[in-house]
């Protein structure tokens, strides 16, 4: 635990990208299995422990600590895992030479040699991950109290970081998977591939890195291939851009999903749709499953000599899409379709009533060919075939836009009537490199979302908290409002809250201007200064409103964040809540189809 | 007396009407009395400033001769009267020259603490308990998260690493009066005898420290060195200069910060530090509680910083306790000096 636990704390402030993958990757070279496999998993992600939540380690915590001290510290610290680590009464003694070797930068072979040297017993990471898996309930919080006590404020940092699984270290699965391809010096694409077919702690997969074994293969029936992510696009990039290069497709304003299927050891067909991060998503979707479940319709297909080999080979498929609510053959606005979103029960009034649809966007795999090596054309031909054999009234093919040039684009995208009934639910267009592989995150140059102008207010800030993770401690979620005539004669309402949308100088600024305005506080609620004249302006852009009752000001914004400071602007000169009313009635206007 | 009629926050600060001063005022009094020479409690345009000789000296260094209209300076330990108001200095261990300020009037006596710190500091005289009904503590690492351990250990740590990466400079910020001359004289106890460098804007202020006779070793300018010669040594910086252009005279640099703020990962995150050593020169929360009980007070009022956990600990404790809405104190390595001492600057 402890080299692990050394590894994450230098991760923590380790800011560079290139030394975070040097600290990772001579960790993986120096740690031996299973530890590496277990703490690769902890990177990634892949590990959960079911009983193991952070309500447990609140309770553990009041065991030790008056809880309202707890609570402030918390709030100050901004991360459970490091609050209880600094708080929980050390049992033992650290011996002074563990202290000595800490030192953090980029990495040295040095820094193993010495490593923490205790006098008690300390878990193994590897101890700590199979205890985990087989402890039940009961048992679990006098475990987790003994190796508090066992470890230092850093090995009971990483430990509860880890059993929470929130490590917030600023690595992603992908830099992980980034520094172990590195062992056998491949890129993280190599190891995407075959990843959804391995498990912790991954000893095929090392000893294929280090040359000790073959290419692992993934048996999952139907796995989740991750998914491809576009960068916004800004004005500078287009003259660097070729606009014979690029396809287009209309951004949907749905969730993106993967529909995948495929077929078990014993035949068996399986079907799953995951959101975009990987979460199996089937069960809220029933009604879209008989659509991508083909048994029935094989028998009858097989007479037809053409259909028969499509009709095999649909049973293995994996569609990278869009879900959507379709009604009347008319996309939904995500307003509409949130309705259908974390619902516990999926009832058939539900369904009927918000109806969803898949929207293919691409094929990535078909078979047993993974198509996602080929050109982005090659895998569009493919898909237009394979959604006209599926000829499913569920499942539809994104539809391409055809333009010559960047401003034939801008003008379609400024009115995307050409997408007709359906406009209301285009956030934007893709833009996609016609030769581009299907490859995981977010790579560069590849593919592009150009989003439709967001609406834009000028609000006031209301009240400020403090932040989480990165931005512990200081003041970076606010409470905006806007103006509204009261009894008392203009008053602010609050209509929203943000916590981005500004640079961490700004971050600074904000968090500067809140601690010498704040009037009260209630709690961890700051009241900030907010007079005609007097206080702080913040342009706040959004993406859509709807009306909510759970909102003083009734209305509610979808996706708000500052879009600048207005340090100029006296707060009288903000909005009112009656432009937000004249946006709310267009928006409507918009998704009736009137 | 109440003691509330003895002292009370008014927009200047806090105020003592039957004596007619303020003590560490944030806008120009009449007379002021002031704790120690950081930029947010010694603030210069007073008419009359009552302080230890070293508060008036770097009052001066930081000012010039004209910082108030009139300077009188008073020793630890030495009583003043105004009016019927008692006075007296105690040393509050927090820099050179810092002073709590015991204020006795009707019989009832109220401490202020103004910043201090229980813990050893080579380079200041000693915090003393001061028994007292009424005692007004700082609350900057008012939370039991904040425990500062041991200086010698987190300086061995920077050691360790100098000795570590020999190919690349050590930068050390630290607040420019107290935090800088101390890490010196840590690293001096602990035996690092090679010259330690210095920011343009700390040369000042480092050298008033060593008139006072404060033993600090071999002190350079960081101006004017080669980048190749910087390589495996220490240059103590203002925390602001560590992310500045000015860092790049120095070999890949190794960026550490002193402070008790390196406790928590995400202030160490924020500021970019690669190298935290948790060094403070205010009372942690075992010290700020332990302090607090030791002055026998019945009543104790809460000052800037995390004022609410302390509050809540002393009234578990049984003890009548407020916060006190003061304005205008920062903890001075949370923003910048923001009166740097002139002269001397290297901003470049």
């Amino acid at each position: 635990m402890n080299r692990f636990a050394e590894l994450l704390d230098r991760l923590a402030y380790e800011p560079g990208r290139n030394n975070k993958l040097r600290l990772m990757t001579a960790y993986f070279r120096e740690t031996p299995d299973p530890d590496r496999g277990y703490a690769l998993a902890a990177l990634t992600g892949a590990l959960s422990f079911k009983h193991a939540k952070s309500g447990l380690v609140r309770d553990l915590i009041a065991t030790r600590a008056d809880p309202v001290l707890f609570a402030l510290s918390y709030d100050y610290v901004g991360d459970l895992s490091e609050t209880v680590a600094l708080m929980w009464p050390q049992q033992h003694p650290t011996d002074a030479s563990s202290v000595l070797p800490a030192v953090r930068g980029s990495g040295t072979e040095k820094a193993k040699e010495t490593g923490h040297v205790r006098h008690w017993p300390s878990p193994t990471l590897t101890d700590v991950v199979t205890t985990l898996r087989t402890l039940g309930k009961a048992e679990l919080p006098a475990q987790l109290a003994r190796w508090l006590d066992q470890l230092d404020e850093t090995g009971r940092w990483a430990l509860l970081k880890l059993v929470t699984g929130a490590m917030r270290i600023g690595v992603s699965a992908r830099l992980a998977k980034t520094a172990v391809a590195a062992l056998g010096s491949r890129d993280a694409h190599d190891v995407e591939l075959i990843w959804p077919g391995l498990a912790p702690p991954y000893p095929d997969l090392f000893a294929w890195l280090e040359g000790r074994g073959d290419r692992p293969v993934n048996r999952a029936p139907a796995p989740f291939r991750p998914v491809m992510l576009a960068h916004a696009i800004e004005d500078a990039d287009f003259a660097r851009l070729d606009a014979a290069d690029f396809t287009a497709e209309w951004k949907w304003d749905g969730i993106r999903v993967q529909a995948v299927s495929g077929r078990d050891a014993h035949g068996n067909v399986e079907t799953r749709l995951y959101s975009r991060t990987g979460e199996d998503i089937t069960r809220s979707f029933p009604d879209l499953l008989p659509s991508l479940r083909r048994e029935g319709s094989v028998e009858g297909r097989l007479n037809d000599s053409r259909e028969s080999v499509g009709a095999f080979r649909q049973q293995a498929f994996a569609i990278d899409g869009e879900l959507l609510v379709v009604r009347d053959g008319r996309v939904q606005s995500f307003n509409v379709l949130q309705q259908r979103l974390n619902r516990k029960a999926v009832t058939p009034r539900l369904m009927k009533e918000f109806p969803v649809h898949l929207r293919a966007y691409d094929l990535l795999a078909d078979g047993d060919n993974d198509l996602r090596e080929l050109p982005f054309e090659d895998r569009r031909r493919r898909l237009v075939d394979f959604i006209a054999a599926l000829d499913d009234p569920r499942i539809d093919l994104s539809p391409q836009v055809s333009f010559a040039t960047w401003s034939d684009l801008a003008a379609i995208r400024a009115d995307p009537a050409e997408a007709g009934a359906d406009a209301d639910a285009v956030e934007g267009v893709m833009l996609k490199r016609r030769d581009a592989p299907y490859m995981p995150g977010r790579p560069k140059g590849l593919w592009w979302k150009w989003k439709r102008d967001p609406h834009v207010i000028d609000a006031v800030l209301m009240y400020a908290q403090r932040g989480h993770g990165r931005r512990s401690s200081y003041y970076s979620d606010y409470t905006f409002g806007v103006w509204t005539a009261g009894e008392e004669g203009e008053r602010l309402v609050p209509v929203g809250k943000a916590y981005f949308g500004f640079t961490d100088e700004e971050l600074l600024r904000i968090d500067r201007f809140v601690r010498r305005n704040t009037t009260e506080s209630f709690g961890p609620v700051r009241h900030v200064l907010h007079e005609p004249d007097q206080g702080l302006v913040l342009e706040i852009a959004f993406e859509g409103l709807q009306r909510s009752a759970r909102h003083k000001s009734g209305v509610a914004m979808r996706f708000p964040r500052i879009n600048r400071l207005r340090w100029d602007k006296p707060p009288r000169e903000a909005d009112r809540l009656e432009t937000l009313e004249r946006m709310l009635a267009s928006e409507a206007t918009r998704s009736n189809g009137r | 007396m109440r003691p509330q009629d003895i002292l009370m926050p008014d927009a200047a600060g806090l105020y003592c009407k039957p004596g007619g001063f303020h003590i560490d005022p944030v806008r120009p009094v009449d007379r002021a009395i002031v704790t120690h020479g950081h930029s947010d409690h010694a603030r210069p345009g007073h008419g009359a400033v009552l302080a230890t000789p070293e508060t008036l000296d770097i009052m001066r260094l930081r000012y010039g001769d004209d910082f108030a209209g009139s300077a009188q300076a008073i020793s630890y330990g030495q009583e003043i009267r105004l009016g019927d108001v008692a006075i007296m200095f105690h040393p509050a261990g927090h820099v050179l020259g810092s002073a709590q300020i015991a204020v006795t009037h009707g019989g009832v006596r109220i401490v202020v603490s103004g910043d201090y710190k229980d813990a050893g500091d080579p380079t200041c005289t000693p915090f003393e308990i001061v028994p007292c009904d009424v005692f007004i503590t700082e609350a900057t690492f008012g939370l039991p998260v904040f425990s500062h351990g041991d200086a010698a250990l987190e300086t061995a740590k920077l050691l360790a690493s100098v000795v570590l990466f020999p190919e690349r400079a050590h930068l050390v910020g630290a607040y420019s009066l107290g935090k800088a001359q101390r890490v010196i004289a840590l690293a001096r106890e602990a035996g690092y005898d090679a010259p330690i460098y210095l920011h343009g804007a700390m040369e000042k202020v480092t050298q008033y420290y060593q008139s006072r006779g404060i033993a600090l070793g071999d002190l350079r300018p960081a101006r004017g060195m080669k980048k190749a010669d910087l390589a495996g040594t220490i240059t103590l910086a203002p925390p602001s200069a560590t992310a500045d252009v000015w860092t790049r005279r120095f070999p890949d640099p190794v960026r550490a910060f002193a402070s008790g703020w390196m406790r928590v990962r995400a202030r160490a995150r924020q500021r970019g530090v690669e190298l935290p050593l948790v060094i403070s020169d205010h009372a942690d929360w075992n010290g700020l509680t332990r302090t607090i009980a030791a002055t026998g007070a019945g009543e104790i009022w809460v000052t800037h910083g995390q004022e609410d956990a302390l509050v809540h600990w002393c009234r578990a404790q049984g003890l009548a306790a407020r916060p006190l809405a003061l304005v205008g104190y920062g903890d001075e390595d949370g923003e910048q000096d923001a009166v740097p001492f002139s002269g001397g600057e290297d901003g470049s």
